[in-house]
């Protein structure tokens, strides 16, 4: 960069002259705003995604799909996963996430590439995908509160499954956004403790994935 | 085996017996002696004993580049195996095909934290293609022959399969690689025909196009070179490769337009910032290759050509995606193109060919030569020259003179260059060089080295000596980690941070302790003799050249920068490196 450099000097060669940078040499009109890059589209809209991955069961193959998360640093909403089919032993996971439509398209490519994947398919960008969460809901409290709270969960059919002189667990299965306004309304009304699945979904209609 | 059952041992042995190894890179332990105790008994497979596991990685690697076949290695648990990481991760960046077996500590103390147990396929889960552990010993056949499957098909990669020792005594059923096939796996090799016919018309109708190649080209088989060097001299177009894919096109063709990147030359680049096309058979757009992307070639059509559906708008957005293996979609594409009888625009091509030239003409790999020091690039034109009419392969390490060999050497065939790219491991070329040699036992193997890398692997000379494999270990020495303290240089004030090396081994010494040949040469004037004594010397040499400690590696697309904004070897000043430009490696 200095003089402490001592080969910077120019070169001695006939075809070489003596500059830092290369100018432009055509025309600007090729150098065009490089709008077809995804450094345009890091700016652009996060999108919610649900896949549902059917994956041969065989040892690691949630960890390898989990990994490929971590590693690669993509969220995880929410994970749930159990064998769908005992003669095949194939396993379903559905793993809710969210991103660009690039990096959404990037973590299912990412995904099939593994060895023990079979499908990769994104129900919520499918018109007729039907998602449902089942959550556990403990309050706690004595007097209008818990009147209030059974109230509240006959508006919302949760089914009480346990209940004691001071508390109640609820049964309550919907879409993740009727669960998490089921639970908002009970903070006030002495909610303790929470335990959600997961969102687990499927295509609508006859076809199967 | 009277009733028909092997031993888990005899199985391995048997199965890469079937799948036609003839070699294995390995080193024994506690965890898989019962398949040394196998190998011992036959002679079908010569076992190759490494001084260190990331040696038998990469010369497993070295083995599988420059055949075209898988290569095995066999390590023990424990430190066996997480030796072998580095080598692992290599591959799979370079997409290599190899199996590693691994032992493991007996089924019954899985998770007691043994003597020398490890979590193998947790720890290789992220660096392999695949990996298996084989409890059974009735899955043990199926899943080597898998192993093989998928490291060899698609897009390849290293695949590990961790036996643990009770499995190996254990007796089990024997089938053979015909009977096998993996439940679900079945890569995708034909491209899409609607996509290749419109790759072809925009080829027919571009006006300054230029092809962008790479290792897919190379994983795809001899034929593939062929076939490009076809589709290419059809065309008339000129084309560029990576790293990573040198020598699938001749390199004395006028249509070569030398490597490209961030040390590619100035024709190569700029071709790709000022083309209308750009057509990428088997490359990935790499970091390394792309630059600064929202600046990579902006006016131009991709097209993209890869066996791997994930590397498909990963970084950069293409406009024609063609998933498939390179030798069937150039078939496709020469097929096309023959068939519709297609003519390059040839008014268009000689005026993008009188830009490419003038470009060209500016020489961007000539550097400044010296009679007292010698310069890193004139020693490697000279090996070139000595070398280019044998029968040669070279491998390296990392860092400037990896580059330097890129650029100075020049190949005409496949699977003649054998470099660590995505990952960037020092200390490759010597294991690798072994792996080489051990394949082709006739061939001229030279390792250009760098006197810091060869030191993470230096102890591989001792397999070259006791295998009788006649590597020669080319080392550039500067003194220093040169390409660190180029960008040291360059980026951080001149501050050499722990860049030099202030106690290096007298190289010659070094060699003859070994039992290998030592040669030294500090003046241009005694290069070229020095350098047929050391092709003429019928054992391992380490050849230390001494050059010039200074000399940085360009022409060189700084960090941050795009492709139009290169430095050449005639810089007079600073580099314009943004600070975010900083932030990157």
């Amino acid at each position: 960069m200095t003089a402490e450099h001592p080969f910077t000097t120019p070169l001695t060669s006939a075809a070489a002259a003596p500059s830092e940078t290369v100018p432009q040499t055509e025309p600007a009109a090729v150098n065009q705003p490089a709008s077809a890059y995804f450094l345009v589209d890091a700016q652009s809209r996060t999108v919610k995604a649900t896949l549902s991955i059917i994956v041969d069961n065989e040892v690691g193959a949630l960890a390898r799909v989990v990994a490929l998360f971590a590693g690669r640093g993509y969220n995880i909403e929410s994970l749930t996963v159990a064998e769908t089919d005992h003669q095949k032993h194939t396993s379903r996971i559905t793993i809710v996430t969210s991103g660009t439509a690039h990096i959404i398209e990037q973590i299912k490519a990412q995904i099939a590439r593994l060895i023990p994947v079979r499908r990769v398919v994104d129900l919520a960008q499918e018109k007729f995908g039907v998602e449902r969460e089942m959550a556990l809901v403990k309050i706690a409290g004595t007097g209008e509160s818990r009147n209030e709270a059974l109230r509240l969960s006959e508006v919302f059919r949760a089914r009480v499954i346990d209940i004691t002189h001071s508390s109640f667990i609820f049964e309550l299965t919907g879409t993740p956004e009727k669960i998490d306004a089921f639970i908002e309304l009970l903070i006030p009304l002495g909610l303790v403790e929470t335990s959600r699945t997961g969102v687990v979904a499927i295509s609508r209609g006859a076809e199967a994935l | 085996m009277s009733d028909g059952l092997m031993t888990g041992a005899e199985i391995v042995v048997r199965a890469l017996t079937d799948q036609g190894v003839r070699h294995i890179f390995g080193y024994p332990g506690g965890a898989v002696l019962p398949i040394y105790d196998a190998l011992f008994k036959q002679d079908a497979i010569e076992h190759i004993l490494v001084r260190h596991e990331q040696g038998a990685a990469h010369a497993a690697e070295g083995y599988a580049r420059s055949t075209g076949k898988a290569g095995v290695l066999l390590v023990t648990s424990g430190p066996g195996a997480t030796n072998a990481v580095t080598g692992l991760t290599d591959a799979m960046m370079d997409s290599i095909p190899l199996v590693a077996i691994t032992g493991q500590v007996p089924t019954h103390l899985i998770g007691t934290d043994a003597f020398q147990e490890c979590d193998t396929v947790g720890i290789t889960r992220a660096c392999t293609k695949h990996n298996f552990l084989v409890r059974d010993i009735a899955d043990l056949a199926r899943v080597l022959h898998d192993a093989f499957y998928i490291a060899t098909t698609g897009r390849p990669g290293p695949v590990v399969v961790d036996i643990p020792k009770d499995v190996q005594f254990r007796k089990g059923p024997y089938v053979g690689p015909e009977q096998i096939l993996h439940r679900n796996y079945r890569p995708r090799v034909k491209g899409d025909q609607a996509r290749i016919e419109q790759a072809v018309e925009l080829m027919a109708n571009a006006r300054r196009p230029v092809f962008y190649t790479g290792g897919g080209v190379i994983n795809s088989g001899t034929r593939a070179s062929q076939l490009l060097r076809e589709l290419v001299r059809l065309t008339g177009f000129p084309i560029t490769s990576t790293l990573m894919g040198l020598g699938a096109y001749p390199a004395s063709d006028r249509q070569w337009l030398g490597m490209l990147g961030m040390h590619g030359t100035y024709e190569a680049n700029l071709a790709m910032n000022r083309c209308d096309l750009l057509i990428n058979i088997g490359a990935r757009f790499d970091d390394r290759v792309t630059g600064r992307l929202d600046a990579f070639s902006p006016g131009s059509k991709k097209i993209h050509v890869d066996i791997d559906p994930s590397s498909i708008n990963k970084n950069v957005r293409v406009d024609v995606p063609i998933v498939g293996d390179c030798a069937h979609v150039l078939e496709a594409m020469i097929e096309i193109w023959k068939a519709r009888a297609k003519q390059s625009d040839m008014g268009a091509m000689t005026a993008w060919w009188a830009q490419v030239e003038v470009w060209r003409a500016r020489r961007s790999l000539s550097y400044r030569h010296s009679d007292d020091t010698i310069k890193p690039q004139y020693a490697v034109e000279r090996l070139y020259q000595l070398t280019r009419d044998r029968n040669t392969y070279i491998t390296t390490e990392v860092g400037q003179h990896q580059m330097w060999a890129a650029q100075h050497y020049h190949f005409e065939e496949p699977n003649r260059w054998m470099t660590s790219g995505g990952l960037g491991t020092m200390g490759y070329g010597v294991p690798a060089a072994v792996g080489v040699q051990v394949a082709h036992p006739d061939a001229l193997v030279i390792d250009i080295a760098g006197e810091a890398s060869v030191q993470m692997t230096l102890q591989e000379i001792s397999t070259a000596v006791q295998f009788r494999l006649p590597i020669k270990i080319f080392i550039l020495n500067n003194e220093y980690m040169g390409m660190v303290r180029q960008w040291q240089q360059l980026l951080h004030g001149g501050r050499y941070s722990h860049s030099y090396s202030e106690a290096l081994p007298d190289f010659v010494k070094l060699a003859e302790a070994y039992g290998a040949k030592g040669i030294r040469a500090i003046k241009p004037a005694e290069l070229d003799a020095k350098i047929l004594e050391m092709i003429d010397y019928p054992g391992p040499v380490i050849f230390d050249c001494v050059v010039d400690k200074l000399e940085n590696c360009y022409p060189m697309i700084p960090s941050g920068a795009a492709h139009d904004e290169m430095i050449l070897p005639d810089a007079t000043d600073g580099v314009g490196v943004s600070e975010a430009g900083k932030m990157l490696v």
